[in-house]
């Protein structure tokens, strides 16, 4: 459905988007995650037609959108967009910014779609509200609901869930994305924060240096990261240093891990890796003869973060079930269970 | 600074407080030289007639003012009527001021002449063809009659003075007579009826004296000239309308002898020279001569009904001007 | 008045006794009507006034709509050829006396004016526009006024961002489109508090319609009042006046309350300018060159060339201290009004009800009325007030004369009654843009509403205060019949100096002391414009 192939944008002298492929099926929701300035904003401002492509091509459902020279402006693209403040029309109520985009539509199939839309988004009894008497979560789905109205061919969101508040955020996103499926709608989404890029998309593009650093599924992001800025951008972790032998086993100071990921970008050779250990890869362990010394913890309500000193020196994060409560200067055994095992090769400092 | 905020100057016996509604340079080198010869300082506040009069009301007995001058008969006749002013018993005045100039009370008194004049363009007209006021309303005037806006008091006062004349039934017949005759909507002010005349756009108009006298001095090629109407010597009532700037004692002068010893250095030969000639004005002592330039419009007979009839009338005459269609 | 709301009520009712008192004055007038001035009025004065006066507002008010939002919205959210020099360049024509413009358009278009002199003299075209009409009064006054307009809608379409017309774009609306259903909508507070001012200044004006001899309402007050005599009268015309501005303005803001505008706290995203090219941009800097050009260059071109011919005669040292004083009283003057506005509007965002709504509105009323009848209207309690102050001192053995009258106080205050509503709208306006969330933020924190307003408003205010600063400041400079009213003995100002020239007719004399206050006007344009720029950079 959406297809940018080889996107290149530049502000004056700044390369902010350096080489953007990637593509979109049908019904798929897919994500441009990455940390503020890395360009997200830029790459959504060109799907939606605000700014004219400089280098590249951009498809909707096989037609060219943007290429250089051709721009399609915003309104003719049928593209949705959701904004981060949901630019609600304080001047309308919740009806009538829904019916907003409407306006090609006969009276009744409008007013038939405005009221699918309400319940669809659970807002029927707030119809005649006006932005400023909604709640944030009531706006957002507002929001939604007039973005999906006019059945867009691709609905944008963009850092759509971040004026909220935790919880809120991800009760919603889960919403969000039931409805996104239901409606059977082509989405993307950018955001900074990758628990919401985890809980709705179905792709996710981490954006770094103008480059997509990888694209894959949620999953495949979190346990094989394709290098290092990935592996230290999404989820926690630390990277301990190993010897990898000829038989892809990597010797660590915990053990000897097997299975390397072999679909990396550089896969680490031979000889002197680093071995990148997740919270979860560490269990806690009182038989184990692996001790470990508590340096800092952190209360999560069901489970602990602890940071912990390794007798080399080096340290790790192990996420521990909250019924072991153990005091910082502690002694406690672990022991390594890995099922995804990420190494690069040693950076020469 | 922080006393002006906060104190009101008070008053000191060397000084006399004025209300003008006559311009600051026409009258500050005045008070200047009353200064200069007597050592008594003259404040003075200036702004138009009617808030002077609204705040000589308001103040009451504690008003700082001592001397009330305006510049038409109008509004010192409306002072008088609402109590604002005193009778001044001095010889002087009486002396200098002719009988039509002042209050028949003695409550005010014209410091200068202001004649309402003809002023026709010279390669469009022949003076022959022109007489009084009154034959303005002719139906040979038809389209080249030019008039200033009726809402400034020298028409108004004018159109009073016909009232008391022909009474109100004639006077309106004859103001419906310059409306019909006007070759363009009235002008805003006297010198842009000149202007229109001197143009073309129309052939005569109705002015003061002194705006021609100004007009002329910044250009003096224009064709316009003086028509003294209403000259008529077997004309009872005849004369040339005039109009007079004047002053009166406030009713609760603080500083009563010198406000009157001003009024009376107002009107005596030398002041009256200067208070006439800085405006291009006719004195109104008939001791003093005009301007040469003024003189040089020729001379002429006034009106001799007093002026006070026009303030008297005047609202009569607004309002029979409003019925006659006269904007 | 509940304990929570007494706050609200003290700050907002002495603020709008200033001006309540002189218009319950004037209004006083209405309890002894003179028959004969009423029915002579009825008769032959008011049908054809109303009628006059109402074309008037409906041509100024579609006029000043017109110029200003067009020009707003060019100025604040495209970018076109000379665009920043016309965002303040575009203001300049409120510096200048609407009357002294009228004249100049009638020097120059009139039968006698220039421009037709000229065409008949070398052309033989005895052709001239009918600028003495309706038409040349609804032109002129609209090229004065249509600035309060451009300021106002400016900082609303500042205000809003660019977000709402992206929205309206994915939602199919070309730029177009979503400007009219979009960026108007929503800016329609502020292109309504400009237009307000500028109504009620051309229901209050009577300099400019006297010189095209235009009768209006305002005009049968001055002639009941000037030439009938009958203050008593003119006061209850005047009183009529204000009720019908007050109505209308109460209405106007009952309507305004059903929605609110504030944008969400992270709204405040500069707008993209929409970049004009080709003959878009052309269009664009030729109207807003045109505009300047009739409004401004035009008329400063005259009274140039006018200042410059009695330069010799009439410049002296004291023009240093007319500007000193204007300017200072411009100062004082703009302080305490714009400290008023933001009280007034602040009280009326913690109490939101009908009553403070009317005792808002009631409080900038002042503006609707003609300036020499609310000079008389404050003049009066001033002077009651007085007297019984000279009498009790007197007891005392003071003996004297006025206490308050003729003092820099009773100035300031009467300004304060006169431009409360213009320093008001942009105040409001601007509050209303900030989001009551925001509020309730800062009450979370624990700021009582004191320190609320201090910390967490008035930085957001900024440009709301800075455009009415700037529209009181210019408009106290060119103020006349309070200056000439309430000014102590000797303080005389470039306002006060134009009446003395045009009081004889000599508008080419007056044109001195308002070539100057057009130059002193350009010090607030200025600083207004270079701390806007800085607060959007």
């Amino acid at each position: 459905m959406l297809t940018l192939e080889h996107v290149a944008q530049a502000y004056g002298r700044q390369a902010i988007l350096r080489d953007i492929s990637f593509h979109l099926e049908a019904g798929q929701i897919g994500c441009l995650l990455g940390p503020s300035g890395c360009g997200k904003t830029t790459a959504l401002r060109l799907v939606a037609g605000f700014e004219a492509l400089q280098a590249g091509r951009i498809l909707l459902g096989g037609e060219a959108v943007g290429v250089p020279g051709v721009h399609l402006p915003p309104e003719r693209r049928r593209v949705g967009l959701m904004f981060q403040d949901y630019a609600l029309f304080p001047h309308l109520d919740v009806a009538a910014n829904i019916a907003f985009g409407l306006g090609s539509l006969e009276r009744a199939e409008r007013r038939r779609r405005v009221e699918e839309m309400l319940r669809l988004v659970d807002l029927a009894p707030v119809a005649r509200r006006y932005p400023h008497q909604l709640s944030g979560g009531q706006q957002q789905r507002v929001a939604l609901a007039r973005a999906l109205a006019p059945r867009p061919r691709l609905l944008l969101l963009d850092e759509a869930f971040s004026n909220l508040d935790v919880e809120l955020r991800e009760k919603l996103t889960l919403e969000v994305r039931d409805i996104l499926k239901h409606e059977g709608m082509t989405a993307l989404l950018v955001t900074h924060d990758q628990r919401e890029a985890f809980a709705m998309a179905d792709v996710v593009g981490v954006l770094h240096d103008g480059v997509i650093q990888q694209w894959a599924a949620p999953y495949d992001i979190y346990h094989r990261p394709r290098n290092r800025f990935i592996a230290g951008f999404i989820g926690q972790g630390v990277l301990l240093p190993g010897m990898l032998d000829g038989d892809g086993r990597v010797a660590i100071e915990l053990g000897v891990l097997r299975g390397v990921a072999g679909d990396v970008d550089r896969p680490a050779r031979e000889g002197a890796v680093e071995v990148l250990i997740r919270p979860d890869d560490i269990q806690h362990d009182v038989a184990s003869p692996l001790r470990a010394v508590v340096e800092q913890k952190i209360f999560h309500g069901a489970d602990f973060i602890y940071r912990l000193r390794l007798p080399s020196g080096s340290q790790v994060l192990a996420q521990v079930s909250s019924h072991h409560n153990h005091a910082v200067g502690e002694q406690i055994g672990i022991r390594l269970d890995v099922d995804h095992v990420v190494a690069f090769s040693r950076q020469e400092i | 600074m922080l006393a002006a905020l906060l104190f009101a100057g008070s008053a000191w016996a060397g000084e006399v407080v004025v209300y003008s509604a006559r311009n600051e340079q026409l009258i500050k080198p005045l008070f200047d030289a009353y200064t200069q010869e007597t050592g008594v300082r003259v404040r003075f506040i200036t702004d138009k007639e009617g808030p002077l009069l609204a705040r000589l009301k308001a103040e009451g007995r504690n008003t700082p003012a001592d001397v009330l001058l305006t510049v038409d008969a109008g509004n010192l006749w409306q002072a008088a009527n609402e109590k604002l002013l005193q009778p001044v018993d001095s010889a002087t005045l009486k002396a200098n001021i002719p009988a039509h100039l002042r209050d028949p009370g003695n409550q005010w008194f014209g410091l200068s002449v202001r004649a309402r004049t003809l002023v026709y363009n010279t390669a469009r007209v022949k003076p022959e063809a022109l007489s009084t006021y009154e034959d303005l309303a002719d139906p040979k005037w038809k389209g080249r009659l030019c008039l200033r806006s009726a809402k400034k008091v020298y028409n108004q006062s004018l159109v009073a003075m016909m009232i008391h004349e022909h009474g109100e039934a004639k006077t309106e017949r004859i103001v419906r007579g310059w409306v019909a005759n006007l070759a363009t909507a009235p002008l805003p002010d006297d010198t842009k009826a000149m202007e229109a005349v001197a143009a073309g756009q129309c052939d005569v108009t109705l002015v003061n004296t002194y705006y021609f006298g100004r007009l002329l001095q910044a250009k003096p090629g224009l064709p316009l000239a003086v028509f003294w109407p209403n000259q008529d010597a077997q004309d009872r009532h005849g004369g040339a309308h005039v109009n007079i700037s004047g002053a009166g004692l406030t009713r609760h002068a603080k500083r009563p002898r010198a406000a009157v010893r001003l009024l009376e250095w107002l009107s005596s030969d030398k002041a009256q020279q200067f208070y006439a000639d800085v405006n291009l004005e006719y004195p109104a002592n008939p001791a003093v001569q005009p301007h040469a330039a003024v003189a040089a419009w020729g001379e002429f007979r006034q009106n001799l009904i007093n002026v006070s009839e026009a303030g008297r009338l005047q609202a009569r005459a607004v309002m029979l001007m409003d019925r006659a269609g006269y904007k | 008045m509940t304990a929570r709301s007494w706050p609200a009520w003290a700050a907002a009712l002495p603020i709008a006794a200033v001006t309540a008192v002189p218009v319950a004055v004037v209004a006083a007038s209405l309890l002894a009507p003179d028959a004969e001035i009423w029915s002579h009025l009825w008769q032959h004065v008011l049908p054809e006034l109303l009628v006059n006066t109402f074309w008037l507002v409906l041509g100024v008010g579609v006029g000043v709509t017109l110029l200003g939002v067009s020009l707003a919205w060019l100025t604040a959210a495209c970018e076109y050829p000379g665009r920043r020099f016309f965002a303040w360049a575009l203001l300049l024509p409120l510096a200048l006396p609407a009357y002294i413009t009228a004249f100049v358009w009638l020097g120059l278009f009139d039968f006698t004016g220039t421009v037709p002199t000229w065409l008949r003299e070398t052309w033989g075209v005895a052709w001239h526009p009918p600028i003495r009409s309706r038409g040349g009064v609804i032109l002129v006054m609209t090229l004065a006024l249509y600035p309060y307009v451009f300021l106002t809608a400016s900082a609303a379409f500042r205000g809003q961002g660019g977000r709402m017309l992206e929205a309206a774009q994915t939602l199919g609306l070309s730029r177009v489109a979503a400007f009219f259903r979009v960026a108007l909508p929503i800016a329609r507070p502020g292109i309504m508090a400009g237009l307000l001012l500028a109504l009620m200044e051309t229901l209050a004006d009577f300099g400019t319609v006297a010189v095209f001899n235009y009768d209006t309402f305002t005009t049968a007050i001055y002639k009941t009042w000037f030439s009938l005599f009958s203050l008593q009268a003119a006061s209850q015309l005047a009183s009529i006046l204000v009720l019908f501005v007050f109505v209308a303005v109460l209405l106007e803001s009952q309507l305004r309350a059903r929605t609110s505008f504030a944008a969400s706290p992270r709204g405040e995203v500069a707008m993209g300018r929409i970049r004009l090219t080709g003959w878009r941009a052309g269009l664009a800097a030729g109207w807003s060159a045109l505009v300047f050009a009739v409004a401004f260059v035009l008329p400063v071109w005259q009274i140039g060339v006018w200042a410059a011919d009695v330069f010799a005669r009439d410049f002296d040292s004291r023009y240093l201290v007319f500007v000193s004083r204007t300017l200072l009283l411009a100062a004082l003057g703009t302080a305490l009004v714009v400290a008023a506005a933001l009280l007034l509007a602040y009280a009326q965002r913690l109490r939101p009800t009908l009553a403070m709504r009317a005792v808002a509105r009631l409080a900038t009323l002042g503006y609707a009325l003609p300036g020499a009848v609310l000079a008389v209207g404050i003049f009066i309690p001033v002077a009651w007030l007085d007297n019984r102050l000279v009498e009790w001192l007197a007891v005392l053995g003071r003996d004297g004369g006025q206490v308050l009258g003729g003092t820099l106080l009773v100035m300031l205050l009467a300004y304060c009654a006169r431009f409360l509503a213009v320093g008001y709208g942009p105040v409001d306006a601007g509050l209303a843009r900030v989001s009551r969330a925001l509020d309730e933020v800062a009450q979370s924190l624990g700021a009582v509403a004191g320190r609320r307003l201090l910390r967490v408003h008035l930085p957001l205010l900024r440009a709301g205060l800075l455009t009415a600063a700037a529209l009181v400041f210019v408009d106290i400079m060119k103020e006349l019949p309070i200056t000439l009213m309430t000014r102590p003995f000797g303080w005389d100002t470039l306002a006060v100096r134009v009446f003395e020239m045009t009081s004889e007719g000599e508008w080419q004399r007056a044109a001195l002391p308002a070539a100057a206050i057009v130059l002193a006007g350009l010090l607030p344009v200025m600083l207004l414009i270079r701390s806007r720029e800085h607060a959007h950079a």
